[in-house]
């Protein structure tokens, strides 16, 4: 944790935006597996449907090696390359 | 007669036995502050233990140490039965302002101060266990004095070690820092988030931490919360804190601080306009040029590539004004800073003038300001430097038409110039010095030779720049008229002229200006505090 001083005028908050959400889902929706237990049986499930709603969106399935670490770098960059949308699973 | 009492700071803190232990105690107090890694604290831990020993049933003696392992060897090492108390944190320490260890503090009940020494002195320990032994009403316990030296030196307390002390004096009540603290997550990269947040120019910036920015307040004596300008186009105010802050962004040193605070409230008023300034189309920035003293103590540059980079201080006071700008004024180009095409000076230009090469008065001088004051000018310009080269004038006469010529291009070769800033090199400098040419005669030069007949400067199918005809009636100017003498500067003291640059080269610099006078930016000159 590094703690700097902020140089504006403070008049705008620094929590960061999120992505604004698009309209419609297009193009391929990313299933993110954190490695919890049984968070492949959501994700199953979730992606029985999606396809059901979603003929025409691409579903890709991802795991994390451990759920307790952050997402490796690579799979990040992967995810990011491949998919518009991400939809990440906890389960227990 | 009143003797002065010092009472000192109470604490509370936690022994290697797990209990805590609160000062004052409502006995009196032994204190004693010690580091594991110092020699002489070590020569006096037996005497520390001892006097627990002796008159520990009456007096609290505590040992205080200064980092948590070395606690637990210290009791290993000296069978000590004590209590050694944990000031791994340092905040006693630091509250107690050590700058020695072994530092001995004897309390009365109240925790006034009654004897306090550091390091270890011989007859210091002597006359406290006299002292101890009195107040205890017990006897002295046997110590072989002639085993211990005359006196040793202590060692430097932890908390005043570099990177220590400067995290317990930013992170300590009162301190001056007021700004909002941001804390940034060990997964995101500092210097990405700072670009993520529109901190920076486009180049990366050095991360404002507290201790950064404590430290950098250290170059000026003025209170951190003090409002020294109201900065466009927000209009937020900037605390001398704000501008330390952009300060450390910039990568200034503490000592550039008065410069940029100086450049700050030269800028932020109706004279220079900075507002107009920032957000003109035209691109214009400030431009400052130092002048006094400050210029050497602080290490600036006013030799070799004078404009160009390579000097820390030429580079980040600039930057530093400009910074302040972006972020606590909120001039940010594609919202009000509008420029079309912008200029690298609007990253930084901040220079000095070479004083000491030149005969002529410098700059601040001119201004008004006696030679042994520091001053910072500042000028709204526009584009520059332009280099202007003349390698074979040998007379003041022909190389100051010279110059002339080149400054007449300044903006349009058709158009008014507003306040315009020639940078002259040494070697010019040198051949108009030659003739005795002054400033003033180098200026008159200017004038006489951008000065032009009206025909050449009208609006025509050559060029669509220059003054409509149409002003002068439905048939344009008559032929009186066209040989009328149109100056391109309104005044001879639009031409600013400093000297600066290495000792070889016959290449000059001009920077044009913008819109000036009243309707546009005026330069402005601040004196730079003396710290």
């Amino acid at each position: 944790m590094t703690t700097i001083l902020d140089p504006t005028d403070e008049r705008v908050p620094v929590n960061r935006e999120p992505t604004r959400r698009p309209e419609h889902v297009t193009g391929t929706v990313g299933l993110l597996d954190i490695s919890k237990p049984r968070g492949n049986v959501l994700l199953d499930r979730l992606e029985k449907q999606l396809a059901e709603r979603l003929p025409n969106v691409e579903l890709k399935r991802y795991i994390k090696p451990t759920f307790a670490k952050p997402a490796p770098d690579d799979l990040r960059r992967q995810i990011v390359e491949e998919c518009g949308f991400v939809i990440e699973a906890l389960a227990d | 007669m009143t003797v002065e009492t010092t009472t000192l700071p109470a604490f509370t803190l936690a022994a290697t036995d797990g209990v805590e232990r609160s000062f004052p105690t409502g006995r009196h107090a032994l204190l004693c502050f010690v580091h594991e890694e110092c020699a002489t604290c070590n020569m006096s831990m037996d005497l520390i233990e001892q006097a627990h020993r002796a008159f520990g049933e009456y007096i609290d003696v505590w040992a205080i140490g200064q980092d948590s392992p070395g606690n637990e060897t210290l009791i290993e090492r000296h069978g000590l039965t004590l209590p050694l108390l944990d000031d791994d944190a340092l905040w006693t320490s630091f509250n107690y302002d050590l700058v020695t260890v072994p530092a001995i503090y004897l309390t009365n009940s109240a925790g006034e101060q009654l004897r306090h020494f550091v390091g270890f002195g011989r007859e210091d320990w002597q006359t406290l266990y006299t002292e101890l032994a009195t107040i205890a009403r017990v006897d002295e316990p046997k110590i072989d004095w002639d085993e211990y030296p005359e006196s040793r030196p202590g060692c430097g307390s932890r908390s005043v070690e570099p990177g220590i002390a400067e995290r317990l004096a930013a992170e300590a009540e009162g301190n001056p820092l007021r700004a909002r603290r941001i804390e940034v997550g060990e997964l995101d990269d500092v210097v990405e988030f700072m670009f993520d947040q529109g901190f920076t120019d486009g180049l990366p910036v050095v991360e404002p931490t507290p201790e950064r920015v404590l430290r950098m307040l250290s170059g000026t004596k003025r209170d951190s919360q003090e409002v020294v300008a109201t900065v466009p186009p927000n209009l937020a105010p900037a605390t001398i804190e704000k501008i330390a802050i952009n300060a450390v962004l910039a990568g200034c040193k503490p000592e550039y601080l008065p410069v940029v605070i100086a450049g700050v409230e030269a800028v932020c008023n109706d004279v220079f306009n900075a507002h107009g300034v920032m957000a003109t189309t035209m691109g214009a920035s400030p431009v400052m040029i130092v002048n006094g003293p400050i210029r050497d103590r602080i290490g600036m540059n006013s030799y070799m590539s004078v404009l160009g980079q390579g000097n820390r201080a030429n580079a980040s006071i600039g930057r530093a004004l400009r910074l302040t700008l972006r972020n606590v004024g909120g001039a940010r180009p594609g919202e009000t800073e509008r420029s079309t095409q912008g200029s690298p000076t609007k990253f930084t230009m901040s220079f000095p003038e070479w004083e000491e090469r030149s005969p002529w008065e410098p700059m601040h001088v001119e201004r008004g300001f006696d030679a042994s004051e520091s001053v910072v000018t500042v000028m709204a310009l526009t584009g520059g430097p332009h280099v202007i080269i003349d390698s074979h004038s040998r007379s003041a006469h022909a190389l100051a038409g010279s110059i002339g010529l080149a400054m007449g291009a300044v903006g349009h070769p058709k158009s008014p110039a507003g306040d315009t800033l020639l940078v002259l090199c040494p070697e010019h400098l040198d051949t108009l010095w030659r003739d005795g040419m002054t400033k003033q005669q180098l200026r008159d030069r200017i004038q006489e030779v951008t000065t032009r007949p009206l025909r050449e400067i009208l609006q025509d199918s050559e060029s669509g720049a220059g003054i409509p005809p149409g002003r002068f009636g439905p048939d344009g100017p008559s032929e009186s008229e066209l040989d009328q003498l149109v100056p391109k500067f309104s005044s001879t003291d639009n031409i600013h002229v400093v000297v600066a640059g290495g000792d070889a080269g016959k290449f000059s610099a001009v920077f044009a200006g913008w819109a000036s006078g009243p309707i546009g930016s005026i330069p402005v000159s601040r004196k730079i505090e003396e710290v």
